[in-house]
């Protein structure tokens, strides 16, 4: 009989006290954050996405080969000589065309790897944290401030200049071969003989 | 009243009762369910320290509107296996339960569906339609989830409306009357005239009363919230046991009904233990309408004080469901057999006693 009423005085007192701790509740301040329109406040050192500065990148690849996932993916042209291609914010001089600067966001592991090589420090982590994609190819985001049709010219520019060179190069040898082939008509057999001995 | 108004506005006799019966539908559980539905994610997410709906007009006071485009455009699925007949019929069945209640409500002293003498009985029976409709539901579905839902439900009704009317009947022990309206009339002037403080006698039976109508109101809300299904005794929906109980393969319109039900049911069951114990329409301290003589003020400002006793006990439903954990079912029966039924049993004693001598 005690214990009833002892059970029912319990019941009771326990609800009430738990209802003035629900009631509490109601005014305490709510914790959520409106998202879309009102952003937490992320950590200083936050890793997000990755932002190249492009008139800084010198083209070194240096940040590709500290990838550990291979998502950095650069090409890189020769620049003419008399084309200028200015200098960087901290005195480094560009000479080459970055035709291509791929960053595939799907494959990047954020873990900032990439930023500490940059002798230029243009590449980067941003606070941007909102570019969910429908199609996976659109995470590959090209940095590489080229049109297209610059792309091209400068890597026709470079082959044209290449093959100057290999026909200027080639002329110079073929021209240096034939002084040396007339040089050279005298001492064939001694040379012939040199071989000889080595063979032996 | 109401109706010998628009009786005599009309001169028909159908179109006033016509008019009469659909005001309650119209003026105020439509409005009331879309209003509870979005107090109750707001009192919930308050409480959980959140901020609920926030997206729909100021601070999402439109929500619900939208939820029921949503449920109204969405595709009204009857699976195959389950009984067509009964289980479209299950929830007009359990909406007609909860709506057939505000028949014998009195909203105000002008407004009351219609007199019947034995308003409070009429309403306990007539809810327990709402018990058929719930098993027929269940039953139809074919899903043994519902099916477990509906036989909770069943029994959890069934037993908590024992406690319900020994407690009804201490009250007409004490007043003589079942009728509603006349309930509330007899609680008018002051705040001291309401039942849970001993009625609008004086004398030493007033004050043996107050304890007594203290512990047969706390009985009678609590089997009131377990008749409602409402949270430490929703075990028939248990939504961590069965999915959603007895509406679980209901969809769009017809989940809708059931939701407008139980939103129905719990104004109800307030506006009952408001209009037993806390003097129904009556304003705690009299009405500004008589001391500015305005006659017509009186009617609305008895409208706004019953809804607002209604919407109190409707935000303490509310709030226990958000501090209470859900009975077990033997938890549940034995709350009810072995502390309800005894406690209200001598409640009925002891007010008897009170009365005869």
């Amino acid at each position: 009989m005690k214990d009833y009423f002892l059970k029912l005085w319990i019941g009771l007192t326990t609800i009430l006290i738990g209802m003035k701790v629900t009631f509490r509740h109601l005014f305490v301040p709510a914790v959520t954050i409106q998202y879309p329109s009102v952003k937490p406040e992320l950590p200083e050192r936050e890793r997000n996405r990755l932002y190249v500065n492009m008139d800084d990148c010198i083209g070194c690849d240096q940040c590709a080969r500290a990838c550990p996932v291979n998502c950095i993916e650069i090409e890189t042209v020769k620049s003419l000589p008399t084309e200028d291609l200015g200098k960087t914010t901290n005195g480094k001089k560009k000479v080459l065309w970055v035709t291509t600067f791929n960053i595939d966001f799907a494959k990047c592991c954020y873990c900032e790897l990439c930023v500490f090589p940059c002798p230029t420090e243009c590449i980067y982590m941003t606070d941007v944290y909102e570019f969910s994609e429908f199609e996976r190819e659109s995470l590959v985001l090209d940095f590489a401030t080229l049109t297209h049709p610059e792309r091209l010219e400068k890597k026709k520019n470079f082959e044209v200049l290449q093959t100057q060179k290999e026909k200027e190069k080639a002329a110079v040898a073929k021209k240096a071969a034939e002084e040396k082939t007339a040089a050279q008509v005298k001492p064939v057999e001694p040379k012939q003989d040199s071989k000889e001995e080595n063979k032996q | 009243m109401m109706y010998d108004w628009l009786y005599q506005f009309t001169g028909s006799s159908i179109l006033a009762m016509f008019i009469v019966s659909l005001l309650p539908l119209f003026v105020f559980i439509l409005p009331f369910a879309l209003f509870a539905v979005l107090m109750e994610r707001k009192v919930s997410a308050h409480m959980q320290d959140r901020l609920g709906p926030m997206r729909v007009g100021y601070h999402g006071i439109l929500q619900t509107v939208a939820d029921i485009i949503k449920l109204l455009q969405k595709e009204d699925i009857v699976a195959a296996a389950t009984d067509k007949n009964l289980f479209n019929l299950a929830p007009v069945l359990v909406f007609i339960g909860s709506y057939a209640a505000f028949a014998a409500i009195p909203f105000s002293g002008v407004f009351i569906g219609s007199q019947i003498e034995l308003g409070l009985i009429y309403i306990v029976a007539v809810t327990g339609l709402v018990v058929a409709g719930i098993l027929m539901a269940g039953w139809a579905s074919n899903n043994k989830y519902s099916l477990l839902g509906a036989m909770r439900a069943a029994a959890q009704i069934i037993s908590y409306e024992i406690p319900t009317l020994l407690i009804i009947l201490t009250i007409i022990m004490i007043t003589g009357t079942v009728s509603l309206y006349t309930l509330s009339e007899m609680q008018t002037a002051y705040f001291w005239n309401w039942l849970i403080l001993g009625g609008p006698e004086t004398g030493i039976q007033k004050i043996l009363f107050i304890p007594l109508m203290m512990a047969g109101f706390l009985i009678i809300y609590i089997s009131t919230l377990a008749e409602v299904n409402r949270t430490p005794f929703d075990i028939p929906e248990a939504e961590s046991e069965l999915v959603s109980g007895y509406h679980t393969e209901y969809s769009g319109m017809k989940f809708a009904m059931f939701f407008l039900a139980e939103y129905a049911n719990m104004f109800a069951v307030s506006a009952i233990v408001s209009a037993i114990f806390f003097g129904g329409y009556q304003s705690p301290f009299g009405y500004l309408g008589s001391a500015l003589n305005l006659p017509w003020l009186i009617p609305i400002e008895q409208f706004s004080w019953f809804t607002a006793k209604g919407l109190f006990f409707i935000f303490v439903q509310m709030w226990l469901r958000w501090t209470l954990p859900r009975f077990r079912v033997d938890q549940l029966m034995e709350f009810c057999w072995k502390y309800l039924i005894p406690m209200a049993f001598v409640i009925l004693l002891l007010v008897g006693l009170i009365t005869v001598l």
